[in-house]
C-alpha cells in the first residue's frame, strides 16, 4: 500500500439546499485496480463520480489524483487529466445529433488523435468489443434498444483507451450474457491495458467479476471498505445486507423510521 | 403604508433579480465571445446552425415579409388619399421595410423558431448529462454549442433580412401597381430615389444584433435549465420571451443611434 492512490477523496462534501448528499466521503482508489462503489438508490454513487471529474462542485473536501489536489490544478492541467479519463453516464448521454460511430469516436476526433475517415473503422472495432455490428454505427442513438445504447456508451467511454475509467451502473438493462461480456471487458481495460476502473454497481455477481475492491456507501459516508471477493460474507451487517438483498438488516430498519 | 412598503420590497428585489440575471448572460456572451478568438474552432457544427437559420428559415421569413409589404401598401394608401399624398407611399413602404420591418419582423420569426429550437436542443442536452458528457469528451461544452450558435446567429440574419427587405418592397409594389393604378416605373423610380446606402445597412446592423440576441437567449435559457421535460419546456418558452423582447428594446436603442437628428 506504499503506492500514491490514483484517486484519493477525503472528507467530501455535498449538499442540495438542504439535502446533504455527501457527508465526509473518505475513500482510496489503487492504482490499476478496479473499485466498485456499492449503495442504496439515491446515496450519493453517482454525485460522487461526478465530483471526481469536476462536473459538479463539492462543498467541502479534498479530491487527489496521482496525488495532486485537483483544485490546484491549471486550466491545461485539468483538461489534460480529462483527455486521460473515460465516463460511462448511468443514462448513456449519448449525443443524439450524431451517428453511433461518431459518438464512439468522439473524443478520439475531438483530440485530433484521428481522421474521420479512419474513425468508421475504428467505431466498428470498438462496437465489436462490445457486441455490436459495425452496421449499428451508422444508426441514430434513437433508433437503437436500451441495452444497445448503453454498450454505445460504454464502447465511447472506452474508446480513447483511457487511463480511469469510471463506470456508472454498465451492466444495469443488459441481458445477463451480455452483462458478463461487459464485466470481461471492463477487466481486460483493467488487465491488459492498466486502466483504473470505478464502477458503480447494483449487481452483486458483477461486483465480484469485475471489483478488486469495493466500498458501499450509505447516508453520505463510505461505511465499508475492503475486498470486493468477500461480498456477501464480510461480517458487515449493512453490506452482507445489501449484497444478499435480504429485507431484514440495519437498512431495512432506517427506512421504517 | 406597510402595504405600499411590501410592493416596494416586491419590485426591488424582482429589479435585482433582473439585473442579476442581466448580468450572468452578459458573462455568458463574453466568454462565449471570449472563444471566437482562440481554436479549436467548430466549423461543422457553425455551418449546420447557419444553414439551418439562413435557409430553412427563409419560406417563414419571406412570406412574412412579402405579406407586409401588400398590407403596408393598402394600409397606407386609404390614410395617403385622405390627405391627397398617395405618392408618398412607395417611400413609405421601402423605408419602413428596410429600416423596421425587415429585421424586426424576420427577427421575431426566426425568435420563434430558431430561439426555441436551441434552447430546446440544449436544455434536453443538460438535463440528459450529454453537457456533461461533452466535458469528459475532451470538448468544451462552450465552445462546442454556443459559439458556433452564436456566430450562425449573427451572420445568417443579415442576408435573411436582405430579402426580406427584397420581397418586402416587391410586396408593396405589386399592390401598388395591380391594385392601387401606380405606374410600374414611376413606383420604382420613386422607390430608388428615397432609399439611401444608411437605410439599408442600418437595417442590416440591427438584424446581426438580433441574431446574436436570438442565439444567445436560446443558447444561455437551454445551458441553463434543469429539471427534466418540463426544464426544458420552460427554457423554450422563456429563451423566444427574452429574444422578442430585446429585439424590441434593441431595436428602438439601435435606431435612437442610427437616425438621431
Ligand atoms: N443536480 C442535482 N440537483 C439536486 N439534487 C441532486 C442533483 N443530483 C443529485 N441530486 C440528489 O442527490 C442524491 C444522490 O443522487 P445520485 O444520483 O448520486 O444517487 P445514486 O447513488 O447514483 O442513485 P442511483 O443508484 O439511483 O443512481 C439524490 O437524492 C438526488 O436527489
Ligand atoms: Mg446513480
Amino acid at each position: 500500500m506504499s503506492e500514491t492512490p490514483k484517486i484519493r477523496l477525503r472528507g467530501l462534501r455535498k449538499a442540495f439546499g438542504e439535502k446533504q448528499v455527501l457527508d465526509g466521503v473518505d475513500l482510496e482508489v489503487r492504482a490499476r485496480h478496479s473499485m466498485v462503489l456499492l449503495g442504496g438508490s439515491g446515496s450519493g454513487k453517482s454525485v460522487t463520480v461526478k465530483c471526481i471529474l469536476g462536473l459538479i462542485p463539492p462543498d467541502e473536501g479534498v479530491i487527489e489524483i496521482d496525488g495532486q489536489d485537483v483544485a490546484k490544478l491549471s486550466r491545461r492541467d485539468r483538461a489534460a487529466l480529462l483527455d486521460r479519463t473515460g465516463m460511462l453516464f448511468q443514462n448513456g448521454a449519448l449525443f443524439d445529433s450524431l451517428p453511433v460511430w461518431e459518438n464512439v469516436c468522439f473524443k478520439l476526433l475531438a483530440q485530433r488523435r484521428i481522421t474521420r475517415r479512419a474513425a468508421r473503422d475504428r467505431a466498428a472495432e470498438v462496437l465489436a468489443q462490445v457486441g455490436l455490428a459495425a452496421s449499428v454505427g451508422d444508426l441514430s442513438p434513437a433508433e437503437l434498444s436500451g441495452g444497445m445504447q448503453k454498450r454505445v456508451a460504454l464502447a465511447r467511454a472506452i474508446a480513447a483507451q483511457p487511463d480511469i475509467i469510471f463506470f456508472d451502473e454498465p451492466t444495469t438493462g443488459l441481458d445477463p450474457i451480455m452483462g458478463a461480456v461487459i464485466d470481461g471487458l471492463i477487466v481486460d481495460c483493467v488487465e491488459r491495458l492498466g486502466a483504473t476502473a470505478f464502477s458503480i454497481t447494483h449487481d452483486m455477481a458483477s461486483a465480484r467479476r469485475i471489483g478488486d475492491d469495493a466500498a458501499m456507501i450509505h447516508k453520505g459516508r463510505i461505511v465499508w471498505t475492503g475486498s470486493a471477493e468477500a461480498l456477501g460474507h464480510t461480517g458487515h451487517p449493512m453490506v452482507d445486507q445489501f449484497a444478499n438483498g435480504s429485507r431484514e438488516g440495519p437498512i431495512q430498519m432506517e427506512l421504517r423510521r | 403604508m406597510t402595504r405600499a412598503l411590501d410592493l416596494l420590497a416586491l419590485i426591488g428585489r424582482g429589479a435585482f433579480a433582473t439585473l442579476a440575471t442581466a448580468g450572468q448572460v452578459a458573462i455568458f456572451a463574453l466568454v462565449g465571445l471570449s472563444h471566437l478568438l482562440r481554436p479549436p474552432f467548430h466549423a461543422r457544427q457553425f455551418w449546420r446552425h447557419f444553414a439551418e437559420i439562413a435557409y430553412f428559415s427563409l419560406p417563414v421569413v419571406a412570406l412574412t415579409a412579402l405579406f407586409t409589404g401588400m398590407v403596408l401598401a393598402l394600409q397606407s394608401h386609404t390614410g395617403f388619399s385622405r390627405f391627397g399624398a398617395e405618392t408618398a407611399l412607395p417611400s413609405l413602404v421601402v423605408l419602413s421595410i428596410t429600416r423596421e420591418l425587415g429585421p424586426v419582423l424576420a427577427g421575431l420569426m426566426v425568435a420563434g423558431r430558431i430561439g426555441a429550437a436551441m434552447a430546446a436542443e440544449i436544455g434536453t442536452m443538460r438535463v440528459t448529462d450529454q453537457i456533461d458528457a461533452l466535458t469528459t469528451l475532451s470538448t468544451d461544452p462552450m465552445r462546442y454549442l454556443v459559439v458556433p450558435r452564436l456566430l450562425a446567429g449573427t451572420l445568417a440574419l443579415p442576408p435573411l433580412v436582405l430579402v426580406a427587405d427584397i420581397l418586402g418592397v416587391l410586396g408593396g409594389f405589386l399592390i401598388a401597381t395591380l391594385q392601387l393604378g401606380f405606374v410600374p416605373q414611376g413606383y420604382l423610380d420613386a422607390t430608388w430615389d428615397v432609399l439611401e446606402t444608411m437605410d439599408v445597412v442600418s437595417g442590416l446592423v440591427k438584424a446581426a444584433v438580433f441574431g446574436f440576441l436570438i442565439a444567445l437567449m436560446g443558447c444561455w435559457c437551454g445551458y441553463t435549465s434543469r429539471g427534466g421535460a418540463q426544464g426544458v419546456g420552460q427554457a423554450t418558452t422563456r429563451a423566444v420571451v427574452a429574444a422578442s423582447i430585446l429585439i424590441l428594446a434593441f431595436d428602438y436603442v439601435l435606431t435612437a443611434a442610427f437616425f438621431k437628428q
